[in-house]
């Protein structure tokens, strides 16, 4: 589904992906962990098509597409979410409002026809419940006044309801209670299917434990310095990765 | 009546010795008006030097026109408000107005008040010496009168001076909302007095939504006594050369002055607000929040200045002035200035100008919304908090009817 290969990215004069390849099928779960610093977000972002990223080299195939070429929101009609690790917050924008446009906004590049103010609100409550999230999320300005966890909260539930074919979760687990850490997994298990894939970025084992991943990706250094499968998180949860850096080197 | 050839400040002055005798009011007031009025002129006009007040804007294209004061008025259309005062060409209106309890016509008794400038501001002795008609409208104390309309149309060819005259006794409450608008090149000065006493409300909300190629010279005086609040906002989104300039005194322990605008410019619009806050008692506070969305090669002026008299203590006053800049040709200019005479004292100003923040725009694209959405998402954001502090339902729907249709005007 999603291909990566020799991809190198800068931010001004400074490289911080150094040659990336990965491939994610369509059906699995990759996890990417690795130290801070290490590009991981960068990662995120640049696959997002975030404009102050410079891609130097490489290239990405989404689906076959040459996804490098495309602008951010045709990226997400394309099927592309991005769970940011820090939302953005939107004052003066209802929250409603803003995941209606977005979603209205995919579903006229597929040639769907647009939800009217009704029928998304009868949708976005049923996610809320599935979610076990309180309804006055959608009243309030997209993230303005959420807590850390509300507003990662807030960034699956624009992924329940965008359906995206592929997401990537930027360290959506971070600062989280575990109840919070479940509604994360919860939210991509329910995504879950032949045709969806995802890629989780984190530090930390534990939401691998809700979300076993198929493979599990070591970033270091702006490049995958280890692959393998989920025992390599457990792995890493033990010895750290001192001493899987050193092994690397 | 002979037809006025002379333009700008002589064409005013000539209309002046036309209509004397004709006048309404005490007449040395007026002779002393017009005396001032001929020797400051219209700001930018006249040869000399432009005072600092008038520092960014300039009246120079008034001073080619000549108006006239005849009401041609076309048939006005103004918004359905159970109480609503009316005026054309500055000419109070019965046909299109309602009975308001306490309102009586400043043609019939005219009152030029105790607050204002005429001989130093040159717009207000403008309107001293030509004000015909006007509001007068007195809350007695204790007596909430609700929601107010005051429309003024304005009409090609002419200038208006109303005087208006807004007087709240001890507890009193009033929602007094202004809507001006008109066609074709005109000017419309008008001045209005206000007093709030002692824990009184005056909720003042105006749109000016004047023809694009009019001009809006708006002079209010507020005084504030103890515990009293003078809450006003100002809609700025039509006219040629605008200004909103109000003087607000806190005259009393705890009276509170909340000064409030928006100016949505286009085209070559220039759009002035200046305030002049006054803090002359103890333990008062104003706050002042202007939102600019400047499109075209529009001009918006910030003016603000708190004045804090020795004595003043305990004074909490708060200016900030914030631009989006939707073309690289618009411009926005800010002068804060703090004269502070006490020592207890909290006062801060400030400004941003900006250009719409790139990472809530990425946000947004990146969740499917194409790029114009996304901008036209966050310009709408930004106006949307900027009425904010319009908490009155009837008043707040009618600026969102105004500024969608601005921003509708913007799309096309």
């Amino acid at each position: 589904m999603l291909d990566i290969h020799g991809l190198t990215a800068s931010i001004g004069d400074k490289p911080i992906l150094k040659g990336i390849d990965l491939s994610v099928p369509a059906g699995e779960i990759h996890a990417i962990m690795g130290p801070n610093g290490s590009g991981k977000s960068t990662l995120g972002y640049v696959l997002a098509g975030r404009e102050d990223y410079t891609v130097t080299g490489g290239t990405v195939t989404f689906e076959g597409h040459d996804m490098l070429t495309m602008e951010p929101e045709a990226r997400a009609a394309a099927g592309l979410f991005l769970a940011f690790q820090a939302p953005i917050e939107l004052p003066g924008v209802n929250n409603a409002n803003f995941i209606r446009t977005a979603l209205n906004a995919i579903r006229r590049s597929r040639g769907e026809s647009e939800l009217d103010a009704v029928q998304f609100l009868k949708l976005a409550r049923a996610e809320l419940k599935r979610l076990a999230m309180p309804d006055d999320m959608l009243k309030r300005n997209v993230n303005v006044g959420f807590s850390g966890g509300e507003k990662k909260r807030n960034e699956v539930l624009q992924m329940a309801l965008l359906r995206p074919r592929f997401a990537v979760l930027d360290e959506t687990d971070s600062g989280l209670d575990i109840d919070a850490l479940k509604i994360v997994a919860d939210g991509v298990n329910a995504l879950r299917g032949p045709e969806f894939s995802a890629l989780v970025i984190t530090h930390h084992q534990r939401l691998l434990d809700h979300l076993v991943p198929n493979r599990v990706h070591v970033l270091a250094g702006g490049r995958i310095v280890r692959s393998g499968g989920p025992e390599l998180a457990k792995e890493l949860e033990k010895n750290g990765y001192g001493a899987m850096l050193a092994e690397a080197a | 009546m002979n037809a006025i050839s002379e333009t700008g400040t002589a064409g005013f002055l000539a209309r002046y010795e036309a209509m004397r005798g004709r006048l309404p009011g005490d007449s040395t007031l007026r002779a002393a008006a017009a005396d001032a009025f001929r020797t400051l002129g219209l700001p930018g006009a006249s040869r000399g030097r432009r005072a600092e007040a008038w520092k960014y804007t300039t009246l120079q294209p008034l001073g080619g026109m000549s108006f006239s004061g005849a009401d041609t008025s076309r048939p006005v259309v103004v918004p359905d408000a159970a109480a609503r005062i009316v005026f054309a060409v500055g000419r109070y209106r019965a046909d299109l107005s309602t009975p308001v309890p306490g309102f009586a016509r400043f043609a019939g008794q005219p009152d030029f008040g105790e607050l204002t400038w005429p001989d130093r501001d040159p717009m207000t002795a403008l309107n001293t010496m030509l004000a015909e008609d006007g509001a007068i409208l007195s809350v007695p104390k204790g007596v909430d009168l609700g929601f107010v309309l005051l429309v003024h149309t304005g009409v090609d060819g002419t200038s208006a001076h109303p005087r208006h005259m807004i007087r709240l006794g001890e507890g009193a409450r009033l929602t007094l909302m202004e809507m001006s608008d008109g066609e074709g090149v005109y000017l419309h000065n008008p001045v209005t007095e206000i007093h709030v006493a002692d824990g009184a409300v005056l909720t003042h909300v105006r749109t000016q939504a004047e023809s694009v190629s009019a001009f809006h010279l708006a002079t209010i005086y507020a005084a504030v006594a103890a515990g009293g609040t003078y809450d006003s906002f100002t809609l700025n989104i039509g006219g040629r050369i605008t200004r909103t300039e109000i003087h607000a005194l806190l005259d009393g322990p705890g009276a509170i002055a909340h000064l409030n605008g928006a100016q949505l410019l286009t085209g070559s619009q220039h759009a002035d607000f200046t305030s002049v806050v006054r803090h002359a008692a103890p333990k008062g506070t104003s706050r002042q929040t202007i939102r600019n969305v400047l499109n075209g090669q529009s001009r918006g002026v910030f003016q603000g200045r708190i004045e804090v008299a020795r004595g003043a203590q305990g004074t909490d006053g708060y200016q900030m002035n914030r631009a989006l800049l939707l073309s690289p040709d618009a411009e926005i200019d800010t002068k804060p200035e703090l004269e502070i005479f006490a020592d207890d004292v909290k006062c801060s100003h400030g400004a941003t100008v900006g250009e719409l923040d790139a990472e809530q725009l990425f946000y947004l694209r990146s969740r499917g919304i194409p790029d114009r959405e996304a901008r036209s998402i966050l310009v709408r954001a930004f106006l949307a908090e900027g009425l904010d502090p319009v908490t009155n339902d009837t008043a707040r729907g009618l600026l969102e009817d105004a500024v969608a249709r601005w921003w509708e005007g913007q799309a096309a």
